[in-house]
């Protein structure tokens, strides 16, 4: 006989420190509610997490590699986007 | 190692490419982590697979050794210890089959190889666990061996393994330091009896552990590529030396003897120089003629065949509580 195989879902995790919520790895699990539980088993055995998102992984759409350079190359020649792009006399200090 | 799959010859791979390989090798130099979309060659996913699953499979069939002893810890104390370490082993298999199903694999299919004898896992898992000092020696050595092959792993180029590996290794440390305790109270609080049972227990693991490192630089015929790709950092060698200059002095402190003659510390070199390694045990128990290699996966195909149904009984529960809120939702559409 083969088996169904267990669908699998993404882990995200926000830690103690209240950050956003983290991809900690996956799980398999039949439904929602045991993927919360499996989470919790395998990824928080050391108070890693006070949350937990679940995420059925086939529903996620990521960027391709390929595209890489399209998508993220033109943020690099707008120097002006960051701080230290301008000048602040030196008399008025920190700012 | 967990990782003694890198010395299988590879099976037949189909055509190179060698501009998108040139443009490959040239990230990993770069030291850029290589992530589950990109381009890369079959034969670094070929490897990676073998590795990562073999990995896995260890991490599973290391749950028995040490879950003989659970019923029968001698304290409290023990017992939790010894419960949360192969839980976490447990969880460890879980997160290295993740990191190898980013790599197109199904977790069912690993299984599945492990369960037919396809795939491996560390030739360490098929010794007995015969006295209590044995669950001290293998949290002591197997862990602090894993723990010497891992570190370097969480620079293993392939991002999710090293990502799992960096996991793993926080997790190890307690493994490591909890064998010890044990060794220490039977061999510096203990009586007699319990030192000797201590001694025994060393005597019967230690050449086992050292070939957990796997075959020698000069036989090991995966060695160059996979320190190529960064998948590996250092040789077989080199880490099975560094393990035995950590370790000896750890036993000397315990008064325990190393069953090896020639085991003497090189004033030129600076390292422990040990004795020949019994590659013949080695070759035979990865073939499959270990102490406990049959017991082992009878174990594990007993353990899947009676999870069976509980894995028909999820999927039916969910496609039943799936269809019920379908209907629910046609009708409140109505
Ligand atoms: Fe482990
Ligand atoms: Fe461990």
């Amino acid at each position: 006989m083969t088996e169904k195989n267990i669908p699998l879902w993404e882990v995200f995790i926000r830690s103690r420190t209240g950050l956003a919520h983290r991809h900690a790895g996956s799980v398999h699990a039949a439904d929602a509610e045991m993927a919360l539980q499996n989470a919790r088993d395998v990824y928080t055995r050391r108070g890693e997490g006070l949350s937990i998102w679940v995420v059925p992984s086939h529903v996620i759409t990521a960027s391709d590699p390929a595209d890489r350079d399209s998508l993220f190359e033109p943020t690099a020649s707008k120097i002006y986007r960051h701080p230290s792009f301008y000048d602040v006399p030196e008399e008025v200090g920190h700012m | 190692m967990y990782t003694q799959a890198l010395n299988v010859k590879d099976t037949a791979l189909p055509a190179a490419d060698p501009q998108r390989e040139a443009r490959f090798q040239a990230r990993i130099d770069a030291e850029e982590k290589i992530e589950p979309n990109d381009w890369m060659p079959d034969g670094y996913r070929q490897t990676l697979v073998r590795q990562i699953a073999q990995h896995a499979h260890s991490e599973i069939v290391g749950m028995h050794p040490e879950g003989n002893w659970i019923t029968r810890a001698p304290s409290l104390k023990r017992k939790v210890a010894l419960l949360a370490k192969v839980q976490d082993e447990g969880g460890h298999g879980l997160y290295l089959y993740s990191a190898a199903e980013t790599l197109g694999v199904s977790r069912e299919e690993l299984v599945e190889q492990l369960l037919d004898g396809r795939q491996k896992y560390s030739s360490i898992f098929n010794y007995p666990t015969m006295t209590w000092a044995d669950v001290g020696v293998i949290g002591w050595l197997v862990d602090g061996a894993a723990i010497m092959n891992q570190i370097p792993l969480c620079r293993c180029s392939f991002g999710p393994y090293a990502r799992a590996m960096i996991r793993i290794c926080k997790e190890e440390s307690f493994h490591q330091r909890q064998g010890y305790e044990i060794m220490v109270a039977l061999c510096r609080d203990g009586t007699p009896a319990q030192k000797a049972m201590a001694q025994d227990a060393l005597n019967r693991w230690w050449w086992p552990v050292l070939m957990m490192f796997g075959p020698s630089d000069q036989d090991s015929q995966h060695t160059d590529k996979s320190m190529r790709w960064k998948i590996k950092r250092f040789t077989n060698d080199e880490l099975r030396r560094k393990f035995v200059d950590a370790t000896v002095p750890q036993g000397r402190y315990l008064g325990l003897t190393f069953p090896d003659p020639d085991l003497k510390f090189d004033e030129t070199t600076g390292h422990w120089a040990f004795g020949a390694i019994d590659w013949s045990e080695f070759r035979r128990v990865v073939s499959g003629d270990g102490p406990c290699n049959r017991q082992r996966l009878r174990q594990r195909k007993r353990a899947h065949e009676r999870g069976a149904w509980v894995r028909a009984a999820v999927l039916a529960h969910a496609a039943k509580r799936r269809a019920r809120e379908q209907a629910a939702a046609g009708v409140a559409a109505e």
